[in-house]
């Protein structure tokens, strides 16, 4: 349950980037999370909504947004997205490599945009 | 009005990471942030290396628990320089909590430091703690689809030290798929096979912290 840790840094640079932008209220707040990132979206909800109860923030709308793994070939250097279901093995669709591909995307753990008044 | 963010939401720990990660490059410190499910053998691992390189390195522990001092009453009981953080239930170590025991730690000595942290292998993964390497145990009887159920873990380790090797004839522990599982989300990782049990393959694990402090030391 590191989300609640994850939640409380949220928290932190909604603050910083309100008080810079002289914002009263917070209306949305949009994240994106990696598909291999350890985050569980529905916990963060929780712990987002937990700790923003009685304070200046309540009421705000949490986005959340998946990035999909994306690797590159180790033989060819392709880039692509391994299916849902596929991580077991990773075919590179161009040729057809299994393993030890590298991970380009999908870890990132990003707050992207507020929207404020 | 709409603002662009684009901010890392773990920012504020990385930045302590990266402080502590300059402090243990200044001393040639090796730093191993040590990660695994409860009970899969972080600190009977760790007794044995301290114990076996005790008259080549000066090696300090930080140890990561939820609750008690079993686990560090352990660690000292080898001689090695030990510290305790109790998280009080919370699920791994971040970076404040290390910068706090290492303030109270005497670390100028030091070869190696290990940061064994709270078991669990999905949390510690996001939190850096200044480490040079994240490393990774998974014991033969949790199951060779480990890596692709916590690919996070796996991704972020530089080593997989696959242990409990003796129970091998006992469970149905596939090393070669467990490995390949690993390399799939990693291509770089390096994997030892062995059991901290009987000291079965621990030379190999040992010779690669040996060469890990050489470069360290050499500022690399």
């Amino acid at each position: 349950m590191h989300e609640m840790s994850i939640a409380q840094n949220l928290i932190r640079i909604v603050e910083q980037e309100m008080a810079q932008n002289e914002a009263r209220k917070l209306l949305r707040v949009k994240i994106s999370y990696g598909r291999i990132s350890a985050i569980v979206p529905e916990a963060l909800q929780t712990a987002f909504q937990a700790l923003i109860q009685q304070t200046p923030l309540e009421g705000a709308v949490l986005e959340t947004k998946e990035v999909p793994l994306k690797v590159r070939c180790r033989e060819c250097a392709t880039d692509f997205s391994p299916q849902e279901l596929d991580l077991l093995i990773m075919t590179c669709t161009k040729c057809g490599a299994e393993f030890g591909h590298e991970v380009i995307s999908g870890k990132e753990l990003l707050v992207e945009e507020m929207e404020v008044e | 009005m709409q603002i662009k963010v684009l901010r890392n939401i773990l920012e504020a720990n990385d930045r302590i990471s990266d402080q502590l990660r300059e402090m243990f490059r200044q001393k040639g410190i090796l730093v191993i942030n040590l990660m695994s499910s409860p009970g899969a053998g972080k600190t009977s691992l760790l007794e044995k290396t301290l114990d076996q390189l005790r008259d080549e390195f000066s090696m300090a522990v930080i140890e990561g628990d939820l609750q008690t001092s079993n686990d560090a009453e352990r660690i000292a009981a080898t001689g090695a320089q030990v510290l305790q953080i109790n998280t009080e239930g919370g699920c791994h170590l971040d970076s404040s909590m290390i910068q706090e025991a290492a303030g109270k730690m005497d670390l100028d000595q030091t070869d190696i430091l290990f940061v064994e942290n709270v078991g669990n292998l999905v949390c510690p993964a996001e939190f850096s703690v200044g480490e040079d390497y994240k490393i990774t145990i998974l014991s033969v009887v949790e199951g060779d689809d480990k890596p692709e159920k916590y690919p996070l873990i796996f991704a972020e380790s530089r080593v997989l030290l696959l242990n409990k090797t003796d129970l091998l004839p006992y469970v149905d522990f596939d090393v070669d798929k467990a490995s390949g599982f690993a390399r799939n989300i990693n291509k770089n990782i390096e994997i030892f096979p062995l059991s901290a049990r009987t000291g079965e393959g621990l030379e190999p694990w040992h010779d690669w912290l040996r060469k890990e402090v050489g470069r360290k030391k050499q500022g690399n």
